[in-house]
């Protein structure tokens, strides 16, 4: 079988949602959403918990039902969505294969394609914990699933390793279940979590985060039986002496996500190494013009708001590209990270209109500025009171500062501390 | 006590005390929210709680459900007690009502996500 549309979108979670009806909004009619699941709304419909639209409806909601808003536009559009359908390659010239029980291999022929295939949770494997390969372990994403979706409760006692935004909900969330979480332990000195869910979910009911430590070994043979904690230095390698045995049945990984970029790399799509995503310019264009990117396949995000703003973009992007609006290598100007931000996105632009950017820092730091600068003068900035790595900013740029700019200039994005001499990084 | 407020990424530290006359020592906070909170937090601190349910006939096996409003914290074990051995029917819509009044909290359990018949 082989079609044409206008857009094909990659996914169809938050990011691919947002994406497509913006991509309507913008009077494309021909738009395809694939998605390989049996349901629309990606990873939404596991998170159950509350804290999600804050931002966007300005109000609280859970998961699914932040999904089912954005679903329900959807069907309205009349959007062709291909559920169960799972895309294997994407070429360069925008031919997509795609699989499915029903039509076996389909060929899509698309003029712009949108990716929007989120991300995938960092397992054991990438930590390389030693010890036996006893059931018991899981990533919090898979207990997520387990627990909300399948109604299976994973164990009875619990150590959870990293303070990633999932692993504390989880901690919550097994509490809640009737277990034991006996404590979080975070190898850095900071959580990597939002300050309301270490409260709301460690505080709340006197589970220890014990900062610059980690799980050096796993026992038991057929199910876990306990773990060994210990505390790290300043390099991150475990404390000699420090060593703590710590009984429980399962463990969960909150170690970070990693964009899911196969498919992207495949069609060509240059990525940037700290992301793990693509390269991409103010409408989320990636390095193949007509291949666009947002959400969690894009850089990893905290808020799922942020998720559907960025997704918004990548409409006008498709729009302009496929009415030849699109620039040209030589017409962008780059963007570096400068000292205390760890990424920035997007990291090149056009700037024929204003732009917002993305970025996370490498630290902590308190009461200072971030300042996007051209080497001679200061284009944007803005005040933050604190900056964690747990926390993506956003500063705007607008467009009237880039005239007179060169476009052989680099542009970089800095922390500045208000005492311009104490450039020390506090922690 | 203190406590850092969640209501904005500010995340002020704040620290509260019974003073004279009934009233609050609040200090640290960035604004008035940020005060109204740690009063709330100090005096009886409510949350939102979610959980989820299992369904008879529906395309789901689970229907993942919160409260329609705070209630206090220290209700929310024996809330979830009498969400457990519970099955409700398929359909079910979102903001359906599954239990009204929970633990006399006067909030209800509600839908948050919709469930078909099959
Ligand atoms: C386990 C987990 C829990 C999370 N919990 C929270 C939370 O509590 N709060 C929060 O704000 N954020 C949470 N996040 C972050 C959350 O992922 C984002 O907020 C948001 O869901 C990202 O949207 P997305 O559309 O980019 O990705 P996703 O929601 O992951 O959607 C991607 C979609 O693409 C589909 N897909 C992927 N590859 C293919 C393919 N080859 N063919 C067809 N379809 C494909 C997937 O099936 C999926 O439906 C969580 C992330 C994970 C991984
Ligand atoms: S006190 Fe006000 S400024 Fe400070 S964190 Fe709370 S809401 Fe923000």
């Amino acid at each position: 079988m082989s079609v044409k549309t206008e857009v094909a979108i990659i996914g169809g979670g938050p990011a691919g949602l947002a994406a497509a009806l913006s991509c309507y909004r913008h009077g494309i009619r021909n738009i395809m959403i694939l998605e390989r699941d049996e349901h629309l709304g990606g990873i939404l419909q596991q998170c159950i918990h509350n804290g999600f639209g804050l931002h966007w409806f300005g109000e609280e909601l859970t998961g699914p039902e932040y999904a089912q808003r954005f679903i329900d536009e959807i069907r309205k559009t009349g959007i062709s969505c291909l559920l169960n359908t799972m895309v294997i390659e994407i070429k360069e010239d925008k031919t997509i294969y795609a699989v499915n029980s029903r039509n076996g291999l389909m060929e899509i022929k698309a003029n712009a394609v949108i990716l929007a295939m989120g991300c995938r949770e960092r397992t054991r494997g990438a930590l390389r914990i030693p010890g036996g390969r006893p059931a018991g372990v899981y990533t919090a994403g898979m207990a997520q699933r387990l627990i909300n979706i399948e109604g299976y409760m994973p164990g009875r006692e619990v150590v959870i390793l990293g303070s990633g935004d999932i692993g504390l909900i989880m901690a919550r969330r097994l509490t809640w279940e009737g277990a034991r979480v006996k404590m979080v332990c975070e190898i850095m000195p900071y959580s990597t979590g939002l300050i309301r869910n270490v409260r709301q979910c460690l505080d709340d009911y006197g589970i220890p985060l014990k900062y610059n430590h980690t799980v050096i070994r796993i026992h038991g043979k057929e199910r876990l039986q306990g773990v060994t904690v210990a505390r790290v230095d300043d390099k991150r390698n475990p404390i000699k002496g420090t060593e703590e045995y710590v009984s429980c049945d399962t463990l969960l990984l909150s170690v970070g996500l990693i964009p899911e970029n196969e498919l992207s790399e495949g069609a060509g799509v240059k990525l940037d190494p700290i992301t793990g995503g693509p390269i991409v310019d103010e409408f989320r264009q990636t390095s193949v013009p007509g291949i666009f990117s947002c959400g969690n396949v894009l850089h990893v995000h905290d808020l799922v708001d942020y998720v559907s703003k960025e997704a918004e973009i990548t409409g006008e992007g498709a729009y302009r590209y496929i009415n030849g609006r699109s620039p040209s290598d030589s017409d962008y100007l780059q963007v570096i990270p400068g000292k205390g931000i760890r990424y920035v996105v997007p990291q090149r632009i056009y700037g024929d209109s204003d732009v917002e950017f993305y970025f996370r820092s490498n630290g902590i730091y308190k009461d200072g500025t971030v300042e996007l600068t051209d080497g001679e003068k200061v284009l944007a900035s803005k005040r933050l009171m604190r900056m964690v790595p747990g926390q993506m900013e956003r500063l705007i740029l607008k467009r009237e500062l880039l005239t007179g700019v060169s476009k052989t200039k680099k542009l970089q994005l800095r922390w500045r501390n208000r005492n311009e001499e104490d450039d020390a990084e506090c922690s | 006590m203190q406590l850092i407020c969640i209501l904005c990424p500010r995340g002020c530290h704040i620290q509260i005390h019974p003073g004279k006359n009934g009233e609050w020592e609040v200090e640290g906070h960035g604004c008035k929210r940020g005060r109204d909170y740690a009063i709330q937090e100090a005096a009886c601190p409510l949350r939102v709680f979610t959980t989820s349910l299992w369904v008879d006939g529906g395309a789901h096996r689970l229907v993942s459900a919160r409260t329609d409003r705070s209630i206090p914290k220290d209700k929310i074990i024996e809330s979830l007690k009498l969400t457990k051995g519970l099955t409700v029917k398929a359909p079910i819509d979102i903001g359906d009502v599954l239990i009204k009044n929970i633990a006399g909290t006067g909030a209800n359990l509600v839908a948050t996500r919709k469930v078909d018949r099959i």
